[in-house]
C-alpha cells in the first residue's frame, strides 16, 4: 500500500503535507482500501476552525461512515470542492486529487506527534494481519 | 425434529429461562376459533359499527372519504407486494423498488420540488420529521407552526420536539387566516423553521407565497403541510420557495381505515436530501449495464448512523404508498384535477346553500378549496347529533381545537363522492335542525 | 423495464369520472393556480399491467423462503386481509362520533387487553404506527417519568453493542446520551461492564430479549435489579417477543415498558416496508406518560380516552395504523391461549433444528440454544481460501428462490449471518435450505467465481450502489 515518505500521518489514517505554515490533510491510501468506494465527503466550510484529534468532516461509503480527524489544528484556509461531484477521486488519488482540505496551523507543533511515513507503514501493517 | 436434537420434548429448547421468569399458567385469553367461526366473530364487530357506505357524510379535517379505483385494491392485492419486505436484496427487489421510485417521482413532481423520499408513517409524522431537518440544517432551536395547521400535525410536532430543547411558538389566527402581523413578530433569527398548511386546516387558501418569503428573510426554512389532491390545482409549494413540502396522502387511493394506515408525504429542494429521514430508493445499473434501483443514501439511516442518524425510522408505508402510487398513475393530471374540481364545485354549492340558511355565517373572507368553515348559530356538536339521527355525519365541531372560534364553528369538507343530490338533502337537514 | 412517465401517452385516462360544471376552481387568485401537473398520463389496463409485472420482480412470503433474522417473515394469513377490507372497518372515518365505531373500539379494547397479557403490562396504546416509533414513545415516557419525579441529571441511556440500530438512534433522538454495554463470552450482556456503566446518569437500559444473537438473556432477573437499583428504567424491544409467548413475560422479568411489533410478531403483512404498528405497554407508574387517546369501557360501551396531564401527547394521528391493530386481533382470536404458546414452541423448534442442520457447515459464536433466530458466520477457512463473503453466500441463495437471511448484523459477529425460519415454515423447507446452503458453500470451494458473480438468475444481476450514491438519480425527468 502506497504511503509516501514527504508525509505525516495520524493513527486514524489521515495524511498532512505541509507547505510553510499550511497543511493539506487527505485521507490514506490504506484507508480508503479499507472503506471501499467512497460515495460522499463532507467538508468543513473555509474559514472554520478545527482542532487536533478532532472530527472535522465525514466520509461515507455505500454503507459506511467514518468521521474525518484533524491532524493539526488551525483554520480551514481551502476545501477540495471538486469532490462534492467526484467523491471517487479519494479512491483513485488518495494523497493527490483526493486531498480534502486545507489548514492554516495554528500550533505546527502538533506535526511533531505525528506519525512518519515509517512509522505508519508499519502500523497499517500490523493491523492489516 | 425432536429426535434430530436428541430431546424428548419440545420444553427443553426453554430450559435456558430461569424458573422464576417463567409463565406457568395458561394466558388469559380466549381460545383459538376455526376460521369460519373467526370470521363470524369479526364481521359482527364490523356490523357493529356505521360506515361511510351507510351514512353520507361531509366530515374530512385531514381524512377524506373519497372514491378509490377497483385497480387499486387489486394491485395490493398482489402478495409479491404485500408479504414482502423492505428491499434489503435489491435483485429481487426490483418491483417494490421502482414503485417506490416512481412515487418518489410522482410526489416531487405534485410538490414542485426537486426530490421526494419513499414515505413516512402519517401527514403528522412527516410534519414533525422536516421540522427536524430544519433545525439539523439551520442549527437553530425554534419553531413556528401556525395555528391554522391541523392540530393532530401540531400536536405531533410537540412530541417530536420533548427529545431537544426546542421552543416551539403559535402563529395565531386573524379570523380565518394567519395573522401575517403576528408572523412578522415571530419570526427572527432564532427561528429554524416556518410550518403552514395550504389549503389551512380550515380550509381557506392562505398567502403562503408571502409567508415563505417572511420566513426566508429571517433564514428560516419554510415547510408547507399541502393536501395533494388541492394540489393539482394550487401553486406548488416548490414553486413559490418552500424547502420542504409534507402532506397527508390518504386522500390518494387509500380507505379511511379508522385512523390508519396511512401514508406521509415528503419533498425537498436538492440541498436537503441528505438530512432527509426514511428509505430514498435511485436508479443505476447492475453489473451487466441493465437498469434497476436500490436503496441509496443510507449513511443518513439508523442502521448505518445509529446514534447520529437524521431520524430513527426504518421502514417507510410500502404498501400505502404503493397504493397511492397506483392512484397516482390511473388518475393522471386530468383525473386528479377532475376529482379536486369535482370537489371543489360540490363544496361551493354547500356553502352557498349553507350561507343562505338565517344565522349562518362564513368563518371569513378567504377563498377555499373543497374544505370550509362556517359558524352555526348552535353548537356544532349538537347539531351534528341530530344529524346522525338523519344519517348523515356532519362536520367537524371546531370548538374543542379552537375555543377562539366558538362552539358553533363548524368544518365541512365535500369530496368527488358527494351528489348533488345529497348536498341538497344535507342541507335542507341542517336548515331543519337549526 | 420502462417506468410509468416512459409509458404515458397524451390523453390517457385511467379512471372514468363524471364531468365537471366549471373549468376551473372558482374564487381562487390565478397566482395562487398551477401551470402545469407533468404527471404520466395511462389507461386502466396499462396501469394494471405495469404494476403487476412489477409485483412479479419481488420475493416475497408466498412466493419462496423467507429467513430474514429479526424481521420475524411468517406467513400472513388470508383471513386477516378480508376482514380488514370489510366496509365496516375499512370506511370508518377516525372522527366519527363514538356510538357509530363502536365494533371499531370494542376490537381495540380488546387487543389492547390482550398485548397487556402477553406481554405482562398493566396498560397499553395502540398509537405508535411502527417499532421505531414504539421505542420513541418508549423513551420519551421515561424521559416524562425522571423529569416529573424532578430527577433530571439522568441523560443516560445504555444499550447493548447487539442492539438495533433504532435503539441508539431513538434514544438520542429523545435527547439521551447512548452508553454502550459489551456483551459477553456467552453473547449476553456483561454483567460486569453494566454494572461499571450503571449510575445516577442512567436514565433507562434499552435490551432486547431473546437478543439479536437470538440468545435468551438468562440474567435477566439480575440486569432488571441492577437497572433499578440504580434508579433506572428498563426497556424492553419487542422485535424477538415471537420467541416466548405464553412462555415468559417482559413484564415478569422486570421490564417497565415494552414495544410489541404486530407485523413481526401478530403477522401483519410486512408491505414491502410498511405500514408496520408498534403498540406500547407499560407499568402501572408509567401510565400516566402514555399517549393519548386510548380506549376505555363502560359497562358494554367504549370510548375514546384522551392522554392525562403528565401524557407525553400523541405520537401519530388519531389511534395508529387501525388496519393492522385488526389484523392482529384477527391473528390472536384465531390461535388464542394455547395457539399463541405454540406459535413460541414451533419458531424455536424450527430455529434450533435449523441451527442443527447447519453448525457443521458454517461457523457458530455462541455454542448456546438458541430461541426464535440463531446467528453463524462464514468460515473463515472459506473466505481465506476462496475470497467469498457471506454477501456473495447471500446472493447466491437468491440463485435457489430463497430470500437471503439477514448479514452483518449483529456487528459483533464476523462474516454475520441471521437466520430466522419462523414456525410457518414446514421441516421440508428448512431441510432444502440446509441442502441448498451446503451446496453453496461446496460451490464457494470448487467455483468461487460463481458465487461470487451471484445471483445469476434474478430480474436484475448486482447493482452499482456506488454509483446510486454518488450521482443520485431519484426520481424520472424528462
Amino acid at each position: 500500500m502506497d504511503v509516501p515518505e514527504d508525509l505525516r500521518y495520524t493513527a486514524d489514517h489521515e495524511w498532512i503535507r505541509v507547505d510553510g505554515g499550511r497543511g493539506r490533510i487527505g485521507l490514506s491510501a490504506f484507508a480508503q482500501d479499507q472503506l471501499g468506494d467512497i460515495v460522499f465527503v463532507e467538508l468543513p466550510k473555509v474559514g472554520a476552525a478545527v482542532t487536533a484529534g478532532s472530527a472535522f468532516g465525514v466520509v461515507e461509503s455505500v454503507k459506511s461512515m467514518s468521521d474525518l480527524y484533524a491532524p493539526v489544528s488551525g483554520t480551514v484556509v481551502a476545501i477540495n470542492q471538486s469532490l462534492a461531484d467526484h467523491p471517487e477521486q479519494v479512491n483513485q488519488d488518495p494523497y493527490g486529487r483526493g486531498w480534502m482540505i486545507e489548514v492554516e496551523m495554528s500550533q505546527p507543533k502538533e506535526l511533531d506527534a505525528l506519525m512518519s511515513s515509517e512509522a505508519y507503514a508499519q502500523s497499517i501493517q500490523s493491523a492489516g494481519h | 425434529m425432536l429426535a434430530a436434537l436428541d430431546i424428548s420434548a419440545i420444553d427443553d429448547l426453554f430450559s435456558d429461562l430461569p424458573a422464576e421468569v417463567r409463565l406457568n399458567r395458561a394466558l388469559d385469553l380466549p381460545l383459538g376459533m376455526p376460521e369460519m367461526e373467526l370470521d363470524r366473530h369479526v364481521r359482527a364487530l364490523a356490523e357493529q359499527n356505521r360506515n361511510l357506505t351507510q351514512l353520507v357524510s361531509f366530515l374530512g379535517a385531514g381524512v377524506y372519504d373519497r372514491f378509490i379505483p377497483a385497480a387499486v385494491g387489486e394491485i395490493l392485492r398482489r402478495a409479491e407486494f404485500y408479504t414482502s419486505y423492505t428491499p434489503y436484496q435489491p435483485e429481487v427487489s426490483q418491483g417494490t423498488l421502482q414503485a417506490i421510485w416512481e412515487f418518489q417521482s410522482l410526489v416531487a413532481t405534485l410538490y414542485g420540488l426537486d426530490v421526494a423520499q419513499a414515505s413516512l408513517y402519517d401527514g403528522a409524522t412527516a410534519a414533525a420529521e422536516a421540522v427536524m431537518v430544519a433545525v439539523a440544517e439551520t442549527g437553530r432551536t425554534s419553531v413556528v407552526v401556525a395555528r391554522s395547521v391541523d392540530p393532530q400535525v401540531r400536536g405531533v410536532i410537540r412530541t417530536y420536539a420533548r427529545g431537544r430543547p426546542l421552543a416551539i411558538q403559535e402563529l395565531p389566527l386573524a379570523r380565518d387566516l394567519s395573522d401575517l402581523n403576528a408572523l412578522g413578530r415571530l419570526l427572527s433569527q432564532e427561528t429554524a423553521a416556518l410550518v403552514i398548511q395550504q389549503p389551512s386546516f380550515l380550509g381557506a387558501i392562505e398567502p403562503v407565497a408571502e409567508m415563505v418569503e417572511m420566513a426566508h428573510r429571517q433564514g428560516a426554512l419554510a415547510v408547507v403541510v399541502a393536501d395533494p389532491i388541492a394540489h393539482a390545482w394550487l401553486e406548488p409549494p416548490g414553486a413559490y420557495g418552500a424547502d420542504l413540502a409534507v402532506g397527508e396522502g390518504q386522500g390518494l387511493g387509500v380507505p379511511p381505515s379508522f385512523g390508519g394506515p396511512y401514508v406521509g408525504l415528503m419533498a425537498a429542494r436538492e440541498g436537503l436530501v441528505r438530512r432527509l429521514p426514511g428509505r430514498i430508493v435511485g436508479a443505476t445499473v447492475d453489473v451487466d449495464g441493465k437498469s434497476g434501483f436500490v436503496l441509496t443514501l443510507q449513511t443518513r439511516e439508523q442502521h448505518i448512523r445509529r446514534q447520529r442518524a437524521t431520524s430513527n425510522i426504518c421502514t417507510n408505508q410500502g404498501l400505502i404508498a404503493l397504493a397511492a402510487t397506483v392512484y397516482m398513475s390511473l388518475l393522471g393530471p386530468e383525473g386528479l384535477r377532475r376529482v379536486a374540481l369535482l370537489s371543489h364545485e360540490g363544496a361551493q354549492d354547500l356553502k352557498a346553500r349553507l350561507l343562505a340558511l338565517p344565522g349562518v355565517s362564513a368563518l371569513g373572507p378567504a377563498p377555499t378549496f373543497y374544505e370550509f368553515a362556517v359558524n352555526l348559530p348552535r353548537p356544532a356538536a349538537l347539531v351534528n347529533q341530530e344529524l346522525l339521527a338523519k344519517g348523515f355525519i356532519g362536520g367537524r365541531a371546531l370548538g374543542d381545537d379552537y375555543p377562539e372560534l366558538g362552539p358553533g364553528s363548524w368544518l365541512l369538507a365535500v369530496t368527488e363522492k358527494r351528489s348533488a343530490a345529497e348536498i341538497a338533502a344535507f342541507a335542507d337537514a341542517v336548515g331543519a335542525v337549526l | 423495464m420502462t417506468n410509468i412517465f416512459e409509458e404515458s401517452r397524451p390523453g390517457r385516462l385511467g379512471v372514468q369520472l363524471p364531468p365537471t360544471r366549471t373549468e376551473a376552481p372558482a374564487g381562487i387568485p390565478k397566482e395562487a393556480l398551477r401551470a402545469e401537473l407533468p404527471w404520466p398520463e395511462l389507461s386502466e389496463p396499462q396501469v394494471v399491467r405495469h404494476f403487476v409485472r412489477l409485483s412479479r420482480m419481488n420475493h416475497a412470503i408466498d412466493v419462496g423462503f423467507y429467513p430474514l433474522g429479526s424481521c420475524t417473515m411468517k406467513y400472513n394469513p388470508k383471513i386477516n386481509e378480508e376482514m380488514a377490507r370489510l366496509a365496516g372497518f375499512a370506511w370508518l372515518h377516525p372522527l366519527q362520533p363514538e356510538e357509530t365505531v363502536q365494533g371499531a373500539l370494542q376490537l381495540m379494547w380488546e387487543l389492547e387487553q390482550d398485548l397487556a397479557e402477553l406481554t405482562g403490562m398493566d396498560q397499553v396504546s395502540l398509537q405508535p404506527a411502527a417499532g421505531a416509533q414504539g421505542e420513541q414513545t418508549g423513551i420519551l415516557m421515561i424521559k416524562a417519568y425522571h423529569q416529573s419525579r424532578g430527577d433530571l441529571e439522568r441523560t443516560e441511556v445504555l444499550i447493548p453493542d447487539a442492539a438495533h440500530g433504532t435503539n441508539p438512534a431513538t434514544a438520542s433522538l429523545a435527547g439521551f446520551e447512548v452508553v454502550e454495554v459489551k456483551s459477553d463470552q456467552r453473547g449476553g450482556v456483561d454483567l460486569t461492564e453494566l454494572r461499571a456503566k450503571l449510575g445516577p446518569k442512567t436514565a433507562a437500559v434499552m435490551l432486547t430479549n431473546p437478543s439479536t444473537l437470538g440468545i435468551f438473556e438468562d440474567n435477566i432477573v439480575e440486569i432488571a435489579r441492577l437497572t433499578h437499583e440504580a434508579g433506572g428504567l428498563l426497556y424492553y424491544d419487542g422485535a424477538n417477543l415471537n420467541a416466548i409467548l405464553g412462555k415468559c413475560r417482559p413484564g415478569d422479568t422486570g421490564f417497565d415498558v415494552v414495544h410489541v411489533n404486530l407485523h413481526k410478531t401478530f403477522s401483519t403483512p410486512h408491505g414491502g416496508g410498511g405500514p408496520g404498528s408498534g403498540p406500547v405497554g407499560v407499568k402501572a407508574h408509567l401510565a400516566p406518560f402514555l399517549p393519548g387517546p386510548t380506549v376505555g369501557r363502560d359497562g358494554d360501551r367504549f370510548h375514546l380516552v384522551p392522554g392525562g396531564p403528565q401524557s407525553i401527547g400523541q405520537v401519530r394521528s388519531f389511534y395508529g395504523n387501525f388496519g393492522m391493530h385488526l389484523r392482529a386481533y384477527t391473528y390472536i382470536r384465531s390461535l388464542g391461549r394455547d395457539g399463541l404458546t405454540e406459535v413460541a414452541e414451533d419458531a424455536v423448534l424450527n430455529a434450533n433444528y435449523l441451527l442443527h442442520l447447519v453448525k457443521d457447515l458454517m461457523s457458530v459464536p455462541y455454542e448456546r440454544l438458541a430461541k426464535h433466530e440463531f446467528v453463524v458466520g462464514l468460515p473463515r477457512a472459506i473466505k481465506d481460501r476462496t475470497g467469498v463473503r457471506t454477501l456473495d453466500v447471500a446472493k447466491r441463495l437468491l440463485d435457489f428462490g430463497i430470500h437471503s437471511p439477514t448479514v452483518y448484523f449483529p456487528l459483533i459477529v464476523e462474516e454475520a449471518m441471521m437466520i430466522e425460519p419462523t414456525e410457518t415454515e414446514s421441516k421440508e423447507t428448512l431441510d432444502a435450505f440446509a441442502a441448498v446452503l451446503a451446496q453453496v458453500l461446496e460451490e464457494a470451494v470448487t467455483d468461487p467465481e460463481l458465487v461470487k458473480t451471484a445471483p445469476h438468475t434474478t430480474p436484475v444481476r448486482r447493482l452499482d450502489e456506488a454509483r446510486a450514491a454518488r450521482q443520485p438519480i431519484l426520481r424520472y425527468r424528462p
